[in-house]
């Protein structure tokens, strides 16, 4: 027997493809999300959006907290280490979490160098802008991807913009011959086994959510009409007017996403969106998805 | 003769993947109607508690109650064995929706968390002697089985990891992660 595989890292992304992922801040928030059918929940201190309203440096939340979500729900529980902060990684796999997000939401403690992943036990999920960002977090160990989106927002437009890409250039790969995929490896700075590997495959070697700007029902479908596995949805749940009745629209949303005619029933009096941010209207220097390298 | 895959969450894309290139029909069911044109069914790996959830509420469980074992042939792995499973125990095992079609008594994440999950070879006697790749992901245990239940496979401390109750099967891991097509053989011919 062997425990923590790459099989059974990769595995566990699987199960949850289909599926919505939930950012909490309470044991409560936890329970209304597995009851809303999430199939997993990311344990925080503070959601994307009051994070970037409140400013000052977000770090990896406290232990009792996660601890206490834990307990609170069956579901697999995630919980997000700073960019290269291994050591609040080490305490999360301590905590025996079931998934660490190396998150761009959070601010970051290396502004060079992520994770080794591959040093870990536990399965990481990282954020990704296009292509090659996603193969390099792969590379360096990560057990799935979601397109960063800009957080904290509820502006789905940067989701878009990076699951786009990301099949786009996948769709390239697949045109291309032997001789193009080394050229092609050195643009889009990744390796290049996993680039040749994503060229015959058609596919990332690993589950890839949308995450970043998911607030509505319409926007997951959408998201998973893109071409992704499944959606985070951060601030958008908590910061609506009815957090229950909206999650459980989204996620059947996301299983019904090729189905308009049960988007628009799930979509019916929901009551109020989250308030979202004009991307233009935030500073360069306050956009999250640019964390990461 | 058409093989349902219920698409509601989970990994059915794996199983209609393998199922494909054995050469067999295919239908991804999310709706009561899709059912109608199944006499097989697999539901898959995922997160019970949502696929339970989405079942319930898309109308799933009666219409599947009613032909299973007869006119519908099903197989739960995982989270689809916990769906099947007649007893179900653990924390919160009593507000999931659930088919509980089979006697058998199931406790979810028996083996512990995520950094829990292990791979290990299973023998199987009825797919063939060659053992199979078992991935055991936030797997549940089956505690016990009733009396028209066949054990069909067993890991070293002698859990309980494949049983068939006539034309019901469950798996608690996932013959559609490791790439060996003989459980889903054994299914079609069930």
């Amino acid at each position: 027997m062997e425990k923590s595989t790459w099989t059974t890292r990769v595995g566990l992304a699987q199960m949850l493809k289909g599926g919505v992922i939930m950012d909490v801040v309470t044991p409560e928030q936890a329970r209304i999300a597995e009851e809303a059918g999430a199939v997993a929940v990311m344990a925080l201190e503070r959601v994307p959006a009051d994070i970037r309203a409140q400013g000052g440096v977000a770090r990896m939340s406290d232990p009792e907290l996660i601890l206490a979500i834990m307990e609170a729900v069956t579901i697999p529980v995630m919980a997000k280490a700073r960019i290269g902060h291994f050591v609040e990684s080490q305490v999360l796999e301590a905590l025996g979490i079931d998934y660490i997000d190396e998150s761009e939401v959070l601010t970051p403690a290396d502004e060079e160098f992520h994770i080794n992943k591959h040093a870990f036990k536990v399965p990481f999920v990282c954020g990704c802008r296009n292509l090659g960002e996603g193969l390099r977090r792969v590379a360096e160990g990560a057990a799935m991807l979601r397109t960063k989106g800009e957080a904290g927002t509820g502006n789905v437009v940067e989701a878009v913009r990076h699951a786009r890409a990301v099949y786009g250039e996948i769709r390239c790969l697949q045109s291309m011959n032997e001789d193009e995929l080394f050229s092609a490896a050195k643009n889009l700075q990744a390796p290049y086994e996993l680039v040749r590997q994503v060229a015959q495959t058609g596919r990332l070697p690993v589950v890839n959510f949308a995450a970043g700007g998911v607030a509505t029902p319409a926007d997951a479908a959408l998201m998973m009409q893109l071409g992704v596995d499944g959606v985070f949805v951060g601030s958008g749940i908590f910061k609506s007017g009815d957090p229950a009745r909206r999650a459980r629209a989204i996620v059947e949303a996301t299983t019904h996403y090729n189905e308009p005619e049960v988007i628009a029933e799930v979509s019916k009096g929901l009551g109020e969106a989250m308030v979202g941010i004009e991307i233009s209207s935030i500073p360069a220097d306050q956009l999250l998805a640019e964390r990461g390298w | 003769m058409t093989v349902g895959i219920l698409a509601l969450q989970g990994d059915f894309r794996e199983h209609e993947e393998i199922l494909r290139s054995i050469g067999a029909p295919t239908l991804l069911v999310r709706q009561p109607k899709q059912l109608e044109h199944v006499d097989r069914l697999i539901i898959p790996g995922g997160e019970s508690t949502t696929i339970g959830k989405l079942m319930a509420l898309y109308h799933l469980l009666a219409p599947i109650r009613q032909r299973a074992g007869q006119t519908l042939t099903l197989w739960g792995t995982c989270a689809g064995a916990i769906l099947m499973s007649r007893q179900l125990v653990g924390k919160h095992a009593s507000d999931q929706p659930a088919l509980a079609v089979m006697d058998i008594t199931v406790r979810r994440n028996a083996f512990g968390r995520q950094l829990d999950s292990f791979e290990t070879m299973v023998q199987m006697p009825v797919i063939g002697a060659q053992p199979i790749a078992g991935v055991f992901i936030r797997a549940p245990i089956i505690e016990a089985a009733g009396d028209g239940v066949e054990v069909l496979a067993r890991i070293d401390d002698d859990t309980i990891v494949a049983a068939r109750q006539g034309r019901l099967l469950v798996t608690t891991f996932h013959p559609e992660l490791s790439g060996d097509d003989r459980v889903h053989r054994y299914f079609l011919e069930l």
